[in-house]
């Protein structure tokens, strides 16, 4: 039987505001435990929740980015379970009446995968399990993430491959990075993708029984974890087996998928309005306000990248797929005009570089006035494209000195005077006899060993046109 | 509707509710009753009236992104019947 695949996700961005989402508690990352708790997100009784404006902004950029229809009128409502990371009881969340709805996200292939719906919800607290404490009786519990603020994205089942979940959510986080809300680190978890997946009998309009995926921290394992499971679901129907709706979990390790245990009434959230927060009407001239912020979203500008500056479609995806990186680029080939050799030094030279230090583009000790004026060098003929590496490279190591400085100090100005280089290519003529002679007898592969020994015993210094251009008139002459 | 012992049952679990067995009939009965009675409230008809979440006419209340202060280690652990260091602890848990 030919299958098709059905693919839904669920995304959890963690939002980049200073505090929680119903308190004043600071929402910063990795600060001591249990050091940004307050009555409100320690689940105290009596307590009122106030909701953080910049959250609703956030949100409301968000669903704008998306494409969404922002609802006119939003509640908030208690999702109800017993879990120890959760001190209410019930997490606050959005049920019937969500923020927005109804969105698309565009695949470069023009596909449309629609967005059902985005809404804000806070975050639990983190369990820790010491490794230290193996044999312990207990977990621990950190409640600093408790009511950190997260939106929800929920996707509907568009997805048809491994390939396409990956690319919608390559292109979510872009969108949520550029529009500022979300630092979009799945490593770190503030950016968490779960998995709706199923399979059916090709040209079938009934969806399949579906499975949860969870625990996919990367994109490659959001990838990896479809494919397996959708093989292990082929297998099992194909067997005359059938599939459990069920949660299951990717085990990195072993690269496979595992059942969770789970209670059968895990998913009876029993929710209900939440008392303690009024209804939110934003208006419509705030939603404008905040569409009037919304940046170039990043496949419009990977467009704009691959048809304005003339760069392959590659090229243009590694920029945009870092925002900075892409301005960097943007604001180099504004000041020096010449896209694509900015694009193949970045590509060929920087990225290297910024690896090997392992620091981001944002710490570049290259600015883009220096990394201009050494293409101007270029251009002149001051260096040759040899002597530039050592240039960028010195320039890297440096930040503070410009091309031209670095050439004078190490004194790397290439060499054009004629009788100078005419000189080294006779010493060479002279030394390399044997090879002259194979060049001579039309071995003409001797010709690039002439020039690379003149090249060197110039530093690279050497004009290499002039160098080829001597080494050719004086074997002639031979 | 009418609801059960079992399904008094399962309500309690997912309250971390617990009953004796001789509640749990109490409970079924007086449920029943309250289900009744709002069952003769279904019958009316609220066609065109909105739902009513809260009884107040306010809306829109927000704070602004500002970061306030928050609790000392010793008053946020002053009702934690278990903690160890900064943390609370809780009955070990298996993911």
């Amino acid at each position: 039987m030919v299958y098709e695949t059905v693919i839904g996700l669920e995304v959890h961005a963690q939002l980049l505001t200073n505090t929680k989402i119903f308190c004043s508690c600071s929402a910063k990352f990795g600060q001591t435990e249990n050091s940004q708790v307050c009555p409100i997100c320690l689940g105290m009784p009596g307590v009122l929740p106030v909701l953080n404006k910049k959250v609703v902004e956030f949100s409301i950029k968000t669903g704008l980015a998306l494409n969404c229809k922002i609802q006119p009128v939003m509640h908030f409502d208690r999702k109800n379970y017993f879990y120890p990371d959760l001190p209410k009881g019930y997490q606050i969340s959005q049920f019937d009446f969500p923020l927005a709805k109804a969105g698309v996200i565009e695949l470069r292939s023009g596909k449309k995968i629609g967005i059902t719906r985005v809404h804000m919800e806070e975050d639990a607290g983190k369990l820790v399990h010491p490794e230290a404490l193996e044999n312990a009786e207990f977990s621990l519990v950190d409640l600093n993430r408790a009511g950190v603020p997260l939106m929800e994205i929920v996707s509907e089942p568009d997805m048809r491959s491994p390939a396409e979940a990956k690319e919608y959510l390559e292109l979510l986080r872009n969108t949520l990075r550029y529009i500022e809300v979300c630092d979009g680190n799945m490593e770190e978890g503030s950016f968490r993708c779960d998995a709706n997946v199923s399979i059916r009998e090709y040209g079938s309009t009934v969806l399949g029984t579906k499975v949860e995926l969870k625990n996919m921290n990367s994109f490659r394992n959001v990838e990896l974890a479809l494919e397996y499971e959708i093989e292990r679901q082929k297998k099992v129907l194909s067997e005359g087996g059938r599939i459990n709706q069920e949660t299951r979990l990717w085990n990195v390790d072993k690269c496979i998928t595992i059942s969770m245990r789970s209670k059968e009434e895990s998913h009876d959230y029993r929710y209900f309005p939440e008392p303690d927060l009024v209804p939110f009407t934003p208006a419509m001239d705030w939603i404008k306000e905040i569409s009037m912020t919304l940046p170039e979203l990043p496949l419009i500008r990977e467009k704009r990248f691959v048809s304005q500056y003339n760069i392959p479609l590659n090229d243009a995806q590694t920029f945009i797929n870092e925002k900075e990186l892409a301005d960097y680029f943007e604001e180099c080939v504004k000041l020096c005009n010449q896209p694509r050799v900015v694009s193949n030094w970045i590509l060929n030279e920087l990225l290297a570089k910024l690896k090997e230090k392992n620091i981001s583009i944002k710490e570049c000790p290259i600015k883009p006035v220096n990394f201009k004026e050494m293409i101007e060098l270029m251009d002149k003929g001051v260096i040759s494209g040899k002597i530039a590496k050592t240039v960028f490279g010195e320039m890297f190591q440096s930040s503070s000195s410009s091309a031209s400085a670095i050439v004078e100090r190490m004194g790397l100005t290439q060499i054009v005077n004629t009788d100078e280089i005419g000189a080294i290519v006779d010493s060479v003529i002279a030394q390399q006899a044997e090879v002259v002679t194979s060049y001579k007898n039309g071995k003409e592969k001797a010709l690039g060993f002439l020039v690379g020994e003149v090249m060197k015993i110039s530093k690279g210094k050497a004009n290499p046109k002039i160098v080829n251009e001597l080494l050719l008139k004086k074997l002639k002459g031979i | 509707m009418s609801v059960d012992k079992e399904v008094i049952k399962k309500i309690a679990r997912l309250a971390n509710l617990y009953y004796k067995e001789d509640e749990l009939d109490t409970s079924a009965r007086e449920l029943n009753q309250i289900l009744t009675y709002v069952e003769k409230l279904s019958k009316l008809d609220t066609g065109g009236i909105n739902p009513t979440f809260q009884v107040s006419p306010i809306e829109n209340i927000y704070r602004d992104d500002i970061v306030g202060k928050s609790l000392d280690l010793e008053h946020v652990m002053s009702n934690a019947p278990e903690k160890e260091g900064k943390f609370f602890t809780v009955p070990k848990i298996i993911d």
